[in-house]
């Protein structure tokens, strides 16, 4: 990667047992937790640990705005399975990561956030950008501390990577107040934390795991709801296996895909809203559903008066507050997923009798594959997400937002490996995408990375452009442009009765030269003859590249489970 | 369905906030809370009594609660043998002719009078809800002006009797 920030260099471990200040232990502890990059934004508060940062020299990415900052550090996460470190500055500072970390909780990514505080003789006092963000992120994370005394700094850095990063993964917030940042005292960092409320479990019962088994046996319909959880948990090559021995088919969760190959013939693609007809249709008829790591949203379920209505429900999760939260769950499963499927592996149970289910299965994905109509004038955006998938020969890590493009992007794009999906899922955050891009790029600089976004959500944070000139990171941003907010429109033309209120936008930017702007590469294709030139322009190019993509504006996102309806109602299944 | 559920807490600021945050975001429906130290000055126990609809939303208070990293043990002790106690101070409208008559009513419920004003006196009273209950509506004719009740706190008994047997004295 061609960039131009200083290499982390002269960053000394110090001893322990010596006495400095509570940055500085900050910055030693981060480093003995093997962080290399920083992604934030100073301020008052934090000031003495950016001091720290500058003389240490530990990788910081200046984002401008707080919200790109933790955007990254998500998509870092997400892709490199290590804690995302973000740090910001109290007040305003803090509040602005909110949205991340709430993104972040609701999918489950290991984040540690260290936001700065007024100093202690003055919290509550309503001073100069103070904010209870302990009381403000207390619902939206895994856990959060205020460090009182630097003697408990060491401590609580030390747990709050250790609950971030173990069990189902979390945001996990640190209030450091000023005052605490430049007192000195005793430097220890304990290598097992000591929390008795938190005892994650990763081996599962073995009884549960035979239930399970002889399960699979008697089952003549199985299916496989594949979720996140194979993906933090690393899962994938047991995935394949238990699958391959068991010739059951799978189907993912949005934030799933990758964890099971989606070119691989049992692999059916995304269920829910806008899932597959053969995926909706095998979890709607199957006698047993195999959840692995996913949390039954409600956008997987649809109604759930109709989900699964024949189905024994096997749940597997490393959380046992998800198991039998929404879904009644028959054989429950706490533990870690790649240990679940290691055991399930080693008893290795006779496959059911499910040939006829395989039939039906593979019947239902020949006749309702995923359609949209070709030979227009416009670009199809779901054309441009095949051409991204063919440019990149399906190997690039994806990031979008929410909405239309982003179900395109999962969708068309078949995900062979785990962790090269970068979404907003749960939360549904626009502004996601672009910088959750670039932290991707510094998780993995050598891989290609591409934000899909759409014209609106890239509004919210294109101010991150500045990263890309100044680092000059190769990230290629493909705006597919529908010149409105897509997925708000498509509903109020569905349920609205077409009453498009503020979701179309009489006004844009020229994009491309905003992109030039920033000194970056910049395209605009109107033409679907251009599309594949322009990409592969694009992807040769090591460096940054803006391209404008303007789609047919009244595209909609089939097929669709309507709000309300089950998995056997899918409207827009055939063109 | 109203359960009793007792939990062992890090005695740590914000954990109470914790607690009654996670109730109110998952809609949890709680009747009372209480909390207070225990023989270990690090830990604090809270009691609660919640109203759920079925066993799947009692399964998910228990382990929402669980999952807070400053919650060391949950448990539902509903069905076990236990000892349930709440305090309640009762501000009962008195004419200075029935304070003897009201001294005599609370008698059996031991309860005592912990305050007389020249309107009305404040009884002070402690036991399982059921007690209280019954020692209020005794109460209620002679117009209560104000009350408090603490809610209620609650331990295993030592030996594990059933707890389903009548009892044929409220007081207890």
């Amino acid at each position: 990667m061609n960039t131009r920030v200083r290499e982390v260099k002269g960053r000394e471990l110090k001893d322990e047992n010596q006495e400095m200040s509570g940055s500085s232990m900050l910055i030693q502890a981060l480093a003995r937790e093997n962080v290399d990059t920083i992604f934030g934004y100073p301020g008052g508060a934090i000031l003495p640990t950016y001091d720290e940062i500058y003389r240490t020299g530990i990788r910081h990415i200046l984002s401008r705005h707080e919200q790109g900052a933790i955007h990254a550090a998500e998509g870092y996460a997400r892709v490199s399975g290590k804690p995302g470190v973000c740090v910001v500055t109290s007040g305003p500072g803090a509040t602005n990561v909110v949205t991340g970390i709430a993104d972040a909780m609701i999918d489950s990514l290991p984040l540690v956030v260290v936001t700065g505080q007024v100093a202690t003789s003055v919290i509550g006092t309503d001073a100069f950008q103070e904010a209870d963000i302990l009381g403000i992120t207390m619902p939206i994370t895994k856990h959060n501390f205020q460090a009182r005394t630097v003697e408990d700094l060491p401590r609580i850095i030390r747990e709050a990577f250790h609950i971030a990063t173990t069990g189902r993964p979390g945001p996990v917030v640190i209030d450091l107040p000023k005052d605490v940042s430049i007192a000195s005292g005793m430097f220890h960092y304990d290598d097992e934390p000591d929390l008795p409320g938190y005892q994650p479990t990763y081996t599962p019962n073995k009884l549960q795991i035979r239930k399970l088994a002889e399960a699979v046996t008697k089952a003549k319909r199985p299916v496989i709801l594949s979720g996140a959880g194979i993906l933090h948990a690393g899962a994938s090559p047991e995935l394949l296996e238990f699958v391959e021995q068991q010739q059951i088919p799978v189907a993912s969760t949005l934030l799933g895909l990758g964890g099971f190959p989606g070119t691989h013939e049992l692999a059916l693609g995304m269920a829910g809203m806008h899932g597959t007809y053969a995926a909706n249709m095998a979890l709607h008829e199957a006698d047993l559903l195999i959840n692995i790591g996913a949390r039954f949203d409600d956008r997987v379920t649809g109604n759930l008066e109709h989900f699964a209505p024949q189905a024994t429900v096997a749940h597997i999760d490393v959380d046992p507050a998800e198991i039998g939260k929404i879904i009644e769950t028959h054989i429950p499963v706490v533990g870690d997923a790649k240990e679940a499927l290691r055991l399930l592996n080693e008893v290795n149970p006779k496959p059911g009798e499910s040939v006829r289910w395989r039939m039906k299965v593979d019947e239902w994905q020949q006749e309702f594959p995923l359609w949209y109509k070709e030979g227009s004038e416009y670009i199809k955006p779901q054309k441009l997400t095949e051409l991204v998938y063919e440019k990149t020969n399906g190997e690039a890590i994806i990031t979008t937002d929410v909405g239309q493009h982003q179900m395109w992007a999962a969708q068309y794009y078949k995900f062979d490996h785990p962790n090269a999906w970068v979404t907003s899922g749960g939360l549904g955050t626009m502004g996601f995408g672009f910088p959750a891009a670039i932290g991707a790029q510094f998780a993995e600089p050598d891989r290609q990375v591409v934000a899909i976004l759409g014209d609106a959500g890239f509004q919210m944070t294109m101010q991150e452009l500045s990263i890309l000139q100044e680092l000059n990171l190769p990230v290629k941003v493909l705006l597919v442009n529908n010149a409105s907010l897509g997925m708000v429109r498509q509903w109020q033309q569905l349920f609205y009765e077409e009453r498009y209120s503020n979701s179309l936008f009489p006004i844009q930017p020229d994009f491309v030269k905003m992109a030039e702007a920033y000194d970056i590469k910049g395209y605009k294709i109107t033409d679907e003859n251009e599309v594949a030139g322009v990409l592969e322009e694009a992807f040769n190019y090591n460096g940054p590249v803006l391209i404008d993509c303007r789609v047919h504006e009244e595209e909609n996102v089939y097929p669709m489970i309507a709000p309300g309806q089950g998995h056997h109602q899918m409207e827009g299944v055939k063109p | 369905m109203r359960r009793t559920i007792t939990a062992t807490v890090n005695n740590t600021t914000g954990v109470m906030n914790r607690i009654t945050g996670l109730f109110a975001r998952r809609h949890f429906n709680i009747e009372s809370i209480t909390v207070g130290m225990t023989e270990n000055p690090e830990v604090s126990r809270m009691t609660f009594v919640v109203n759920v609809s079925d066993q799947r939303g009692l399964d998910q208070v228990i382990k929402q609660l669980n999952k807070q990293v400053d919650v060391l043990k949950v448990r539902d002790i509903t069905d076990e043998a236990i000892v349930a106690r709440e305090l309640a101070m009762i501000k009962v409208m008195t004419v200075s002719g029935q304070r003897g008559e009201i001294s005599d009513l609370i008698a059996p419920f031991r309860a005592t009078v912990i305050d007389v004003g020249r309107e009305s006196v404040t009884i002070q009273v402690t036991g399982d809800t059921p007690k209280v209950e019954a020692l209020i509506d005794l109460l209620r004719p002679y117009g209560i002006k104000e009350m408090a009740r603490t809610g209620i706190t609650a331990f295993q008994r030592a030996t594990k009797k059933s707890s389903d047997q009548t009892r044929y004295s409220i007081i207890n």
